[in-house]
């Protein structure tokens, strides 16, 4: 993984020191609250419903044991003793003082972390595949990408006041399990038909109250123009975006307002009279694919007769290899998802027991790295098939064994009204009740890949746009309501998810869920996913059970 | 109001002429008055005039003023519309040489990018300059930085760095 060298911790320890001396300004009346708010937020610092938020960069997920470690040891000093995972592949904590904000930027500094542009109107932590670098359907490791765009657009002289917040994404595959088709820019590696690496660029992607699927603006960029072709295009989008309405600022409504054939044409053009300066030269490039050279894996044969033997001898650990094991390219070897969605729990939250006993696990049995998923669980992407056995009984020692990955009960959930100033309804009480439903883990099984998605408010901070299931909730005069849709997609086959109608209250809204089930399993074909199935049958058989039902 | 450079403040000698008023020693007009004017600003010398623009203001529509005059102040509505730093950005790469005038509230917190992007100088409202006073734009002016981004002025280039240090 990539390591800061002396610049790198430079500019962090600069970052630190400035964000020191604004939070004394802000103190002194220097600057006054609305002027104080982006350099806040600017650096990961957000006032919520009952306190203020740190949000930390965990740059495309990636990090090493002593990183976890500490974010334990702060979630215990400055907070309540636990985390939230998000999904944008950062960490979050709810309860830290705004004088402890200084203190804490520190120790993140100390290993390599900082919490700069996880919030505010600027470019955010560049988002990846949790598998990138292990999968075996890479065409390339993403990381080195997005390590340059991490770098790239860390405080942006010009693009650090932009008209609303800017998301990136890459994925070095053509199974997309980045999402980049629903980001400001999707990033997608490919090769050209000399068999040439280089990019396919989406633009205006997006969920949010105004969901929006990206489009094509290059189907082939070469891989030096990475860079420049990005200022290209948050230039014009710096330029020409809305500003008079912030619901409206986003780059999707300027796609969508002038049509991506003019704003493609406007980037082309900017792109075409740049000089070059903004690209690193080959020796940078070659410098940060260095940290991803593959590790040290050792010569294993390709399958361990421990991990079949204890398949066979322990039914829960098999559930958990069918579920949370995915393929390696190296023979031997498998990554492993350690989920964070256990029945009953808050998605995405661990306390800093867990984060140590992840920390442990991952420099004990996978070269002592972990990454965040957008889907709101931790990947250990280097275990050895002799060694699954022995992870998967540490974990469960912490209640991180859930055999989940995937699964009905694996939600994606925002804060909601329990944390979130913006919220409107509770997200994290509907994914626990929607998981106790479905505790049965055969049931689980049975009902196979379903991915429910719940946000607190349009927002859409839980992505239901693309769950197979989202789960919106609303205020409806004072109650809560949730909206239902189905069919959504984040992968390369994006698609938004359609309403299925009025909505339901909050005691309702198990019910309805378990009827899209049950008509789901009544109604497959052999093989069918619930989104083939959807797909195939259409609205009107999901909606005549959903509202007989209620 | 107050104007700051690197060298700290400095006199503006620049005069605001309202739409179609006589022209004082250095002139600076808004771009429609220049506009206006025509034939009759032929022969005021660059170093007499300069432009007062909005943020929104056309790049095609500058073009023709970018050798004819030597202040460009372009309006910040706010501290955060940012579209001054891509405007700048882009007269600098047009060739545009003469002086940049970041001219409303900006915070002493912008001053390296608004450098960075081309700028000379800051023209802040005096409640800003009252509250954030000279001391902190001189700190910000001093902050010895690093900045990853090629092709922008100021702070050290860390990859040009790195690169320096590969040589060594």
């Amino acid at each position: 993984m990539y390591r800061y060298d002396e610049f790198d911790a430079a500019f962090v320890e600069a970052r630190a020191a400035e964000f020191r001396g604004q939070v004394a300004r802000r103190l002194s009346g220097a600057l006054t609250e609305e002027e104080f708010r982006p350099l806040r937020l600017m650096n990961g610092l957000y006032l919520q419903l009952h306190a203020y938020m740190l949000r930390v960069a965990i740059p495309y997920g990636v990090l090493n044991g002593g990183q976890m470690r500490a974010l334990a040891e702060i979630s215990e000093r400055y907070d309540r003793g636990y985390g939230h995972f998000t999904t944008r592949q950062n960490i979050q904590f709810n309860w830290p003082k705004l004088r402890d904000a200084p203190d804490i930027i520190d120790d993140l500094a100390k290993v390599g972390m900082h919490a700069i542009q996880t919030s505010g109107n600027c470019i955010r932590n560049t988002t990846t595949d949790p598998f990138a670098g292990v999968a075996p359907d890479e065409i390339e490791d993403p990381r080195p990408t997005c390590e340059l765009i991490r770098q790239w657009s860390s405080l942006h002289p010009e693009f650090t006041f932009l008209g609303r917040k800017f998301k990136i994404a890459v994925t070095g595959a053509e199974a997309d399990r980045a999402a980049i088709r629903v980001h400001d820019i999707g990033v997608q590696l490919v090769r050209n038909a000399a068999g040439e690496p280089g990019y396919r660029l989406f633009v205006g992607g997006g969920l949010g109250r105004t969901p929006m699927i990206g489009k094509v603006i290059r189907d082939f960029l070469p891989k030096a123009d990475l860079l420049p072709y990005l200022e290209a295009c948050l230039r014009i989008y710096n330029l020409f975006g809305r500003r008079d309405n912030k619901y409206k600022a986003r780059i999707k409504i300027l796609v969508h307002e002038v049509g991506i054939e003019e704003y493609a044409r406007l980037v082309e053009e900017e792109f075409a009279a740049m000089d070059g300066t903004a690209a690193p030269d080959a020796a940078e490039v070659a410098r940060i694919e260095a940290y991803f050279a593959p590790p040290a894996y050792r010569e294993r044969p390709a399958t361990s007769a421990l991990f079949e033997r204890m398949k066979r001898e322990d039914a829960g650990f098999a559930a958990w290899a069918r579920r949370n094991v995915h393929p390696h390219r190296v023979p031997g070897y498998a990554a492993a998802t350690i989920s964070l969605k256990p029945i009953g729990g808050a998605p995405g939250d661990a306390t800093a027991e867990q984060m140590r006993m992840m920390a442990e696990v991952a420099e004990r049995w996978s070269l002592d790295e972990l990454c965040v998923t957008h889907e709101q669980n931790i990947v250990l992407p280097h275990v050895a098939l002799d060694d699954l056995y022995a992870v998967w009984t540490r974990l469960r020692a912490q209640g991180l064994d859930a055999a989940n990955r995937g699964l009905v009960t694996d939600i994606i959930a925002c804060p909601g009204l329990d944390y979130c100033a913006l919220a409107t309804a509770r997200s994290i009480p509907v994914a626990q009740m929607i998981a106790e439903r479905f505790t049965d883990q055969a049931l689980q099984e049975k009902i196979g890949p379903l991915s429910i998605k719940i946000s607190g408010c349009i927002n859409a901070c839980g992505h239901h746009h693309v769950g197979h299931i989202g789960i919106l909730g609303l205020d409806k005069a004072g109650v809560e309501s949730y909206q239902i849709t189905i069919g959504g997609d984040a992968t390369e086959t994006a698609a938004l998810g359609d309403r299925t109608g009025p909505g339901f209250s909050y005691e309702e809204v198990t019910g309805a869920i378990g009827a899209l089930v049950e008509t789901y399993l009544e109604r497959r074909e052999a093989g069918e996913t619930f989104l083939q199935c959807y797909r195939r049958l259409g609205m009107d058989a999901f909606k005549e059970r959903l509202y007989a039902a209620a | 109001m107050p104007l700051r450079d690197d060298t700290g403040p400095i006199p503006d000698d620049w005069t605001r002429v309202e739409p179609g008023a006589p022209l004082a020693r250095r002139s600076l007009l808004a771009l429609e008055d220049a506009e206006a004017r025509g034939e009759a600003l032929e022969g005021v010398a660059p170093e007499a005039l300069g432009l007062a623009i909005p943020n929104d203001t056309e790049r095609a529509r500058l073009a023709p003023w970018l050798s004819r005059v030597s202040l460009i102040a372009v309006a910040f509505p706010a501290f955060n519309d940012g579209r001054g730093f891509s405007l700048a950005r882009a007269l600098r790469a047009k060739g545009y040489a003469g002086r940049l005038r970041a001219a409303g509230p900006v915070i002493a917190d912008q001053y390296a990018y608004l450098r960075e992007c081309g700028f000379d100088e800051v023209e802040i409202p005096e409640a800003l300059a009252a509250r954030q006073p000279e001391a902190q734009w001189a700190a910000a002016a001093k902050r010895v930085g690093l900045a990853y981004q090629q092709g922008y002025d100021g702070r050290r280039n860390i990859l040009a760095a790195r690169a320096e240090a590969r040589e060594r």
